[in-house]
């Protein structure tokens, strides 16, 4: 900024009228995504801020009225809901954990030179291509404790002595929604680590080899660093969709009260019991929640860099 | 070689693809081959409709949209029906199966009433949900006033709200007990059992006997998911057990009592010992499922599975009856009143063919269809009484299992909130039977009820 302001210092009349014309011209183009994103995201978002401030319900008999900071008071002590923010956190930070280490590993594989790498590629993404409703599906399915097939194989490798119940058993539950989450979404991470790597130039290494460096300094020195752009991105997104998670829950557990996340409690207290106002409330601590992991990650890229 | 390298990976992500959405697609024929199976649509034609001709000439084609059944053979019922009705009238149904789960499906309702939505014409209403959907249902006093005389008066008055007709009876619900009659003979049993220590005692022994030959088998079976189902199950614990209803009828809140803590500890007990870990769950499908593979001794479900476990390829077919529900050591059986209503919308554009619709699916004919093919319970006493009837196609309607006493969920005092009530109900038991003491469970559940009462 502060070298354009020295080196050009040009005043705003100087600016002809081609300049003007094209800005007019770049606001008409931008107009209508700019609409786009008023319509679908501003719109909703600032209608559920006004909401939360509500007491809107379905059905409701008697007109809506503003509460004010009252739907946030009765929040604060929610522990339903405070149990679905620390399930939500421990979803995240398991399967965001597994599934950069697994798809760093992945990725790193895929981008060395073999045959059939193409096909190992194409092999790798499938999980990832999969509705997340059909595979949850098939996994509820392959855990069931009197015919999953998990527990026929585990019986026959004789690690598991009687069927066990997987989903249903609070013990393994979170686990279990954890590897289908896992093993759905590794791939993508797999993805976009691998995007990352394709673009560092082959000469780095070269030289580092012809400098005497070995595989791990390598991979310290070159690929970590160069990297980094690619595994903040990856983090960031995995990061905010796990805490959105509803899906995969709402298919193992529906209702079930133990195994609740932020999604699947916000859903049921607006959809299931009609409480707009309270409901667009957690919609709000949702958004507050997530906007505070982002600001965690971009402030620690910040520093990093600086 | 960077444009090879993207070509490489865009044509593995097509190639990805293409494989999920074959893996997607199987498993989703997989799931309808699964529901086929389930009901094998029996050889009955639909009644015609009476008085066709007047109908067509004011309402043919219109459109009306049906929000149905999805339960067992519910669809392919609907399905049957709406096509004959078509076929007769001219007036085309969009039949939409309705979210299994009678929660999921009145959230579904009252988004649509709330929005105003023309969208539904016609669906189909549970027992408890008159109360907080009559402002938004047409009176069908005028129209169908007549013929809701052939009704029984119990549920038509469940479904006058302020004087106002806003549903019609279609099918009633109760919950029974099936068994297998030939374990219970290879295992020395005379009769079904009649209280709830004695089904555990028989099925913890039948379950370790058939074990050895089958290890996917399990002594009971319930619907133990945590949904509508689990409060209409828990009901009949509690009431058969002197637990009383969660909300007597005055509107106090009784859940935190000794005998439901009891009860509800028995049940706790039992998970995973003489029925599956899994069984928490189950939803009306699953349960079903397991006793027509023949892998249950005993089963508690609705009317509707009779004729599925009845079905050709039902492996439990000829082996089994059914009974009332056992009951507590102190008490008597009872059965959680269920059943559907069918209500025209109060947005809908087309309330006269709506109302015809309605017309024919409540009437004898029809009722007499559901029964035979479906085996729901016909809501006029006229059909159920009918002896021979009876004999001939269901056997669940004897006197011994449908006379049974009636327990009633706390629909009426929790009016709108009956939805939110029966949330915090399920998974209250829900944690109940997933390990946690009835004693730390039930106070929470007494105040959450208390909130709502008031």
């Amino acid at each position: 900024m502060a070298s354009v302001a020295t080196t050009a210092p040009r005043p705003r009349r100087r600016r002809t009228k081609l300049q003007r014309r094209q800005t007019r011209i770049a606001w008409l183009l931008l107009l209508p995504s700019l609409a786009v994103v008023a319509g679908v995201a501003l719109y909703p978002l600032g209608r559920t801020i006004y909401e939360s401030f509500t007491n809107q319900e379905f059905l409701a008999l008697s007109p809506t009225r503003w509460v004010g900071l009252a739907n946030y008071r009765e929040l604060i002590h929610d522990t339903l809901f405070i149990d679905s923010i620390w399930e939500t956190i421990k979803f995240t930070l398991i399967t965001v954990g597994f599934e950069f280490a697994l798809g760093l590993v992945i990725a790193l594989v895929v981008n060395s030179r073999f045959r059939g790498r193409g096909v190992m590629r194409a092999v790798m993404l499938v999980p990832w291509a999969i509705p997340t409703v059909v595979a949850a599906q098939m996994w509820k399915w392959m855990l069931d404790d009197t015919f999953g097939v998990i527990n026929d194989l585990f019986m026959r490798l004789h690690l598991i002595a009687r069927p066990h119940a997987w989903i249903a058993d609070p013990s393994t539950s979170l686990a279990s929604v954890c590897a289908v989450d896992i093993w759905k979404t590794t791939p993508f991470v797999a993805l976009l680590l691998l995007a990352g790597l394709q673009v560092i130039p082959e000469d780095l290494y070269e030289a580092a080899k012809v400098d005497g460096a070995n595989v791990l300094q390598q991979f310290r020195r070159i690929t970590l660093p160069l990297l980094k752009p690619a595994i903040l991105v990856t983090l960031i997104f995995r990061t905010l969709d796990a805490l959105r998670v509803f899906d995969v829950f709402y298919v193992f557990f529906g209702n079930r009260p133990d195994t609740q996340t932020m999604a699947i409690y916000d859903q049921s207290t607006i959809v299931g019991d009609g409480h707009v106002g309270y409901g667009s409330a957690v919609s709000v601590a949702i958004f507050a929640i997530i906007a505070i992991f982002v600001v965690i990650y971009v402030t620690l890229n910040r520093v990093r860099e600086a | 070689m960077k444009g090879n390298r993207r070509r490489g990976l865009t044509l593995a992500t097509i190639l990805a693809a293409a494989l999920a959405l074959v893996v997607g697609l199987n498993a989703a024929s997989a799931g309808t081959a699964h529901a086929k199976k389930a009901t094998a649509t029996k050889a009955m034609k639909a009644p015609k409709v009476p008085n066709a001709k007047a109908i067509r000439a004011k309402y043919k084609g219109q459109t009306i949209t049906f929000v149905g059944d999805s339960v067992g053979g519910g669809h392919q019922r609907d399905m049957a029906l709406s096509k004959q009705f078509t076929k007769d009238t001219g007036i085309k149904v969009k039949v939409v199966p309705h979210p299994a789960a009678s929660d999921a499906s009145y959230s579904q309702l009252a988004r649509a009433f709330s929005t105003h939505s023309s969208s539904i014409d016609v669906a189909m209403v549970d027992v408890v949900w008159p109360g907080s959907f009559a402002p938004f249902l047409v009176n069908l006093k005028p129209a169908l006033g007549k013929q809701a005389k052939i009704h029984a008066a119990g549920i038509v008055k469940n479904d006058t709200v302020g004087g106002k007709l806003v549903a019609m009876p279609w099918f009633g619900d109760y919950g029974m007990l099936y068994y297998r009659t030939d374990l219970l003979k290879k295992y020395g049993y005379s009769k079904p059992p009649t209280t709830w220590p004695q089904l555990f005692a028989m099925a913890k022994k039948i379950q370790a006997g058939e074990r050895a030959s089958n290890p996917n088998f399990s002594g009971f079976v319930f619907q133990g998911n945590a949904y509508e189902g689990l409060t209409c199950n828990a009901l009949e614990w509690l009431a058969s057990s002197g637990g009383g209803t969660f909300i007597d009828s005055k509107g106090k809140v009784t859940i935190n009592n000794k005998n439901a803590r009891n009860i509800l500890n028995l049940f706790r007990s039992q998970i995973g010992v003489s029925t599956p870990r899994g069984v928490t769950t189950y939803q009306e499908g699953e349960t079903h499922t397991a006793f027509i593979d023949g892998n249950a001794a005993f089963m508690r479900n609705w009317p509707y599975a009779y004729s599925l476990a009845q079905a050709k390829d039902s492996k439990v077919k000829g082996k089994f009856a059914v009974a009332p529900l056992p009951h507590g050591t102190r008490g008597h059986s009872v059965a959680t009143v269920g059943g559907w209503q069918l209500a025209v919308s109060k947005y809908s554009k087309h309330k006269g063919a709506a109302i015809e619709f309605v017309r024919y699916m409540t009437s004898m004919p029809v009722e007499k269809f559901d029964t035979i093919t479906n085996s729901n319970v016909p809501t006029i006493p006229a059909l159920a009484k009918d002896k021979a009837f009876v004999k001939k196609y269901a056997p669940y309607l004897s006197p011994a299992t449908a006379n049974v006493p009636r327990a009633t969920r706390p629909s009426s005092v929790l009016g709108t909130k009956y939805n939110e009530g029966s949330k915090d109900i399920y998974q209250a038991v829900s944690r109940i039977l997933n390990g946690t003491p009835a004693q730390d469970v039930l106070p929470g559940l007494q105040s959450q009820l208390q909130a709502l009462v008031k």
